[in-house]
């Protein structure tokens, strides 16, 4: 349930987002993050995530939480296998971040977002 | 009921058979049912195919659906790998009784960070048998993970996971796993997988390839514990079975015949046993195939089913070189009672060999096998090889009620009754076939060296291949040794001259006895002519010398009556008559 209202809440700031990139041409970042069940480490994932977005990305992500306990379906196109991952759909190249995402540093290298901010 | 079904579950581990031709026999019914099986090996022994194979048969012949798992192929070039085993997996994917599904494990795109589970993997594996209702489960090479992710630890945890899952889902699954350096897998799974473990092998020997297969552990149950040689053909994986190694198979006291009568005759009068193993031997040139083409030829005749693994002629050349003695291979084989199988013995392995004769066999379901010949597939391997390889073969056929001719080629003058193959031991009948150079020529001379269980001619027979088949003649034996050939026959000409010349000489001196004989006979004539002249005279000299006495009497009387004295005249007529009477009466 939580998950959802995050997904409801990011979809709400996508849209807000997609003003926001439609005005400064920048494009809106597609992340999807992948959990199974409300777990520890899906919920200390998402926090961290959401952290690490607000500060370096604000206004121009979107991320989508997909709960794989109710549609298993879903894990074979994105090829999961570890739980939590985050899937980074926009821009190209497919990223792939698994674990918590405690340690900041990967996560922004992963997410290739150090670059681009600075 | 209860309680006998539960000791009945109790006391037989069930399993699960995998279809694979042989492997169920040796696992004595299959893979441990609902409990995780690892597969290892090295690289191209197989592994994907054995355990594709398992799902495939569980689908077609036992309506248990199958997931299989990829970490290093996509579902696409699997099914297209498979097509030419004859699986069409898309086809079995399409009604359900197969989940193929990959799992990419990429390196460069995964990025580590803090804490995670394999959850994913779960999910996933438990979607795919949930909706086709798996009841087998294929990953294979599962240990592709520890190459994309660098946890190992967690890696191991999770993989313990994974199996006991696997067990609390009750499927029977295959885990397959790369051949590590000093462990059976590169990441030990064999800790994790303790149920079953079947280690594949594949090995060059003399540039020869050799697949083998061992089952190294099975827990609670009872397994063959050798290594046993395996086949991938056309129809996928065959395993050799082993059910043949006991020594309790059926044995037969019918007869048949060996296609060649006085051969028959020297076997008792009727024939080698069925399914008894009839092995020929002899060195280059002694008629070893036309025997054993004869052999097919009484078989096929009689209607039944002949099978000849031929592995240094071609099928035509057999069938050609045996018109030349009046067999006619070919209308049998036409008919369908008659199948050739050639192979150079290099070709492959020695337990390719075996294992596609054992196909061969199971197929075309032969009365009698003829392998021409055995010395051949020595090529192949090593003595002890090959013994164990024909030992296996024999005692199959054996089983089978097949009866099986060998032929052995023996080398240069080295007949020593051992063949180089040392089955001498494992045959029932050996009829041995020699090479007799004698007097310029050479002739072919057979004779039993053993036949089990019957009674058997100890005579040696001079063997002629004529253009009317193979014919057995008796040698001439005398003063002057073992003849064979046209010392043989230029032995019983001077025989026949000698004979005729005693019965001269012996005429000659009947005749001469004769003329003996007469000669006595007229000596004897002469001596009693001789005897009764003497008679004559001494009679005369007695009727003389009584005259005589007589006339002196009477002289006497006549001179007494001339003194006058007392004497008639009758007394002296007396006298004189008396004597006329005696000589009238001679």
């Amino acid at each position: 349930m939580l998950c959802r209202e995050k997904i409801l809440k990011s979809e709400n700031q996508t849209k807000n987002n997609m003003k926001k990139s439609e005005k400064n041409s920048l494009e809106t970042w597609e992340l999807m993050l992948y959990v199974a069940g409300k777990t520890p480490k899906s919920i200390t994932a998402f926090k961290n995530l959401k952290e690490y977005c607000e500060e370096h990305l604000k206004g121009l992500y979107s991320i989508e939480v997909i709960d794989l306990l109710e549609n298993p379906q879903l894990a074979e196109g994105d090829q999961i296998l570890a739980i939590p991952t985050l899937v980074r759909k926009f821009p190209e190249p497919i990223r792939k971040i698994i674990g918590d995402l405690s340690n900041k540093e990967r996560v922004l290298i992963g997410l290739d977002i150090k670059e681009r901010t600075i | 009921m209860n309680k006998f079904k539960t000791k009945n579950v109790m006391s037989v581990l069930p399993k699960t058979p995998t279809g694979i031709q042989g492997l169920d026999e040796l696992t004595e019914g299959g893979l441990p049912k609902g409990r995780p099986t690892l597969i290892c090996g090295g690289p191209g022994c197989g592994k994907t195919l054995m355990s594709l194979e398992f799902l495939v048969r569980g689908a077609t012949e036992f309506d248990e659906p199958g997931v299989f798992m990829a970490f290093e192929e996509t579902p696409e070039e699997l099914s297209q790998n498979v097509k030419s085993l004859g699986f069409d997996l898309d086809e079995l994917v399409k009604q359900k009784k197969l989940y193929l599904t990959h799992v990419k494990v990429e390196r460069a795109e995964i990025e580590e960070t803090g804490e995670y589970d394999l959850e994913g993997l779960f999910i996933r594996l438990g979607h795919a048998i949930d909706s086709i209702g798996a009841k087998r489960v294929v990953l294979d090479t599962v240990e592709a993970l520890f190459a994309g992710l660098d946890n190992t630890a967690v890696l191991r945890a999770e993989l313990r996971r994974l199996f006991h899952w696997l067990k609390e889902k009750g499927v029977t699954a295959i885990i397959t796993g790369e051949r590590g350096e000093g462990q059976l897998t590169r990441q030990g799974l064999e800790e994790y997988v303790s149920d079953c473990v079947i280690l594949l092998d594949h090995r060059v020997i003399d540039q020869i390839t050799t697949r083998r297969l061992r089952v190294v552990k099975y827990r609670g149950s009872t397994h063959g514990t050798n290594e046993y040689p395996y086949l991938i053909d056309r129809d996928g994986i065959s395993v050799l079975p082993i059910t043949s190694l006991k020594l309790d198979h059926d044995v037969s006291s019918e007869r048949i015949s060996s296609g060649i009568d006085r051969l028959d005759a020297m076997l008792g009068g009727k024939g080698y046993y069925k399914g008894s193993t009839v092995l020929a031997s002899g060195t280059a040139g002694t008629g070893k195939t036309s025997i054993a083409s004869h052999f097919a030829n009484a078989t096929c005749g009689r209607g039944e089913r002949a099978l000849y693994f031929a592995f240094e002629e071609s099928p035509k050349q057999i069938i050609r070189n045996m018109k030349s003695i009046d067999v006619n291979l070919e209308q049998w084989e036409k008919k369908g009672l008659l199948q050739f199988h050639a192979a150079r013995p290099t070709l492959q392995g020695l337990e390719m060999h075996l294992v596609q004769m054992h196909k061969a066999v199971n197929e075309f379901k032969p009365d009698v096998v003829i392998i021409d010949p055995i010395t051949n597939l020595i090529a192949t391997g090593t003595t002890m090889d090959v013994k164990a390889m024909l030992l296996r073969m024999i005692d199959f056929l054996k089983m089978k009620q097949i009866t099986a001719l060998f032929t052995a080629l023996m080398h240069g003058n080295s007949a020593d009754e051992s063949t180089n193959e040392a089955i001498s031991s494992l045959v029932d009948t050996w009829l041995l076939v020699r090479d007799i150079e004698f007097n310029g020529e050479r002739n072919r001379a057979i004779h039993i060296l053993k036949s089990r269980g019957m009674a058997h001619s100890n005579q040696v027979r001079e063997f002629l291949v004529t253009t009317e088949g193979v014919n057995l003649i008796d040698v001439y034996t005398g003063t002057e040794g073992m003849l064979t050939g046209s010392a043989r026959i230029a032995q019983e000409l001077k025989n026949k001259n000698l004979a005729f010349e005693k019965q001269q000489q012996f005429a000659i001196k009947k005749r001469e006895l004769e003329r003996k004989r007469r000669a006595v006979e007229i000596k004897i004539d002469t001596l009693q002519a001789e005897i009764e002249n003497e008679e004559q005279e001494m009679i005369y000299a007695m009727a003389q010398e009584k005259t005589a006495g007589e006339n002196s009497t009477y002289d006497k009387k006549l001179m007494a009556m001339g003194r006058k004295a007392d004497v008639s005249m009758d007394d002296v007529m007396q006298g004189e008559n008396s004597e006329k009477r005696k000589s009238n009466k001679k």
